[in-house]
């Protein structure tokens, strides 16, 4: 191995002349070589991808799932492409401390995936997700993580539409019920692990993952942040989309890791 | 350039952003329908299980030709409370042009292999 280094190091001088005699001496010269190599390393170089921005991590290693400049897809055939969750609108969707908690343990919040439909297949009493198609996501390290979502949270497309959402905090007495029975979010979104929809991503986490006013914006008009969305318009009155929210909060407060 | 050509052509750009996004029935049936309906349109969709109340099976011709093409384009535009049934089908008039409805309401026929009343 020294050899292999030394050689790395020295290039071929030293070729041919690994005889006993000078083995011990070049041995000893070629370790300190290498240990005064990687000090000056440590001193002076730069750690793995340091220099590396949030951004250019965002444009080397997320950009070939994640729009990153908009915009949305505005045809099925876009749509169908899209192999992760629009990002260029991420500071005005995330919240930040769950995007560096995230990156760097990440788990899967869709059940069927980005687009439901390339991920299931005919199960014996209805479709079921074929968990083989599925890829899991990369991870980062800390730094890397908080570089990225650093980065993510400069990424402020649709502020307009965000604009004037402001949540007023309240209880949800019936937050559940109408979340299941008055609008049928359950038929898409799961409330708890492994309990509602597949094709919508996991509701039970959404409080943690998303800023409020996103959240009341979307369900006013998800068209509006991604025309070819499969999720309805259901025209919610504001008043009820301040309750759905607030549900959504609480809920993501509420401890599912034993059902996990 | 007459007054009549600049309308005219002003009326094609109006109409060109609607005309370019105009999707297939089968197009959008396999991008919004089958997560309910199912890949097959049997109503077996992925999303079923926990759900209180079974979407309907579009390949079921005696119930599907019970529902008139009016209906059908109802409950698919203002969802499934205009006609007096379950909530869990939403209402996809934000999503689909009034024309993609009309189409689908013919693929439906397609699936069921029916037409309403026979």
């Amino acid at each position: 191995m020294s050899e292999v280094i030394c050689k790395a190091i020295h290039g071929d001088r030293f070729s041919g002349l690994f005889s006993r005699d000078f083995a011990w001496e070049h041995g000893v010269m070629c370790r300190l070589s290498i240990f005064f190599v990687a000090a000056i390393s440590c001193l002076f170089s730069p750690p793995l991808h340091a220099g590396e921005t949030g951004k250019s991590i965002l444009n080397s290693r997320c950009v070939s799932c994640h729009n990153l400049k908009g915009p949305a897809p505005v045809t099925l055939a876009a749509l169908w492409k899209r192999k992760g969750p629009d990002l260029f609108y991420a500071g005005n969707k995330y919240k930040h401390d769950w995007l560096v908690s995230w990156l760097q343990k990440p788990e899967r919040i869709r059940p069927a995936g980005m687009f439901y439909r390339d991920h299931i297949k005919p199960g014996p009493k209805h479709d079921v997700v074929d968990a083989s198609t599925l890829k899991p996501h990369v991870s980062l390290n800390k730094r890397d993580a908080t570089a990225v979502a650093d980065a993510l949270m400069t990424f402020k497309a649709n502020s307009n539409l965000v604009a004037s959402e402001k949540l007023i905090p309240a209880p949800t007495p019936i937050g559940e019920m109408m979340f299941d029975k008055i609008y049928g979010c359950m038929a898409c979104h799961q409330i708890e692990p492994g309990y509602g929809g597949m094709s919508g991503s996991e509701a039970y986490t959404a409080g943690k993952r998303l800023q409020a006013s996103f959240m009341l914006s979307y369900i006013k008009n998800p068209q509006a942040w991604d025309p070819k969305i499969w999720m309805p318009n259901k025209h919610v009155p504001a008043d009820n989309i301040q309750q759905l929210v607030n549900y959504l909060i609480d809920l993501s407060k509420e401890d599912f890791s034993d059902e996990q | 350039m007459n007054n009549k050509t600049v309308l005219l052509m002003a009326l094609l750009l109006a109409l060109m952003p609607s005309l370019a996004m105009a999707e297939s029935a089968r197009d959008n049936y396999h991008t919004y329908c089958i997560q309910c309906h199912g890949m097959q349109g049997n109503g077996m969709g992925v999303n079923i299980r926990d759900m209180s109340v079974q979407p309907r099976d579009h390949t079921d011709t005696k119930t599907m030709s019970g529902r008139s093409d009016d209906e059908l384009f109802k409950v698919i535009k203002e969802g499934g409370l205009s006609i007096s049934k379950s909530v869990l089908m939403p209402p996809w008039g934000g999503t689909f042009t009034d024309n993609e409805i009309h189409d689908l309401v013919k693929y439906l026929r397609t699936l069921c292999k029916c037409k309403y009343g026979g």
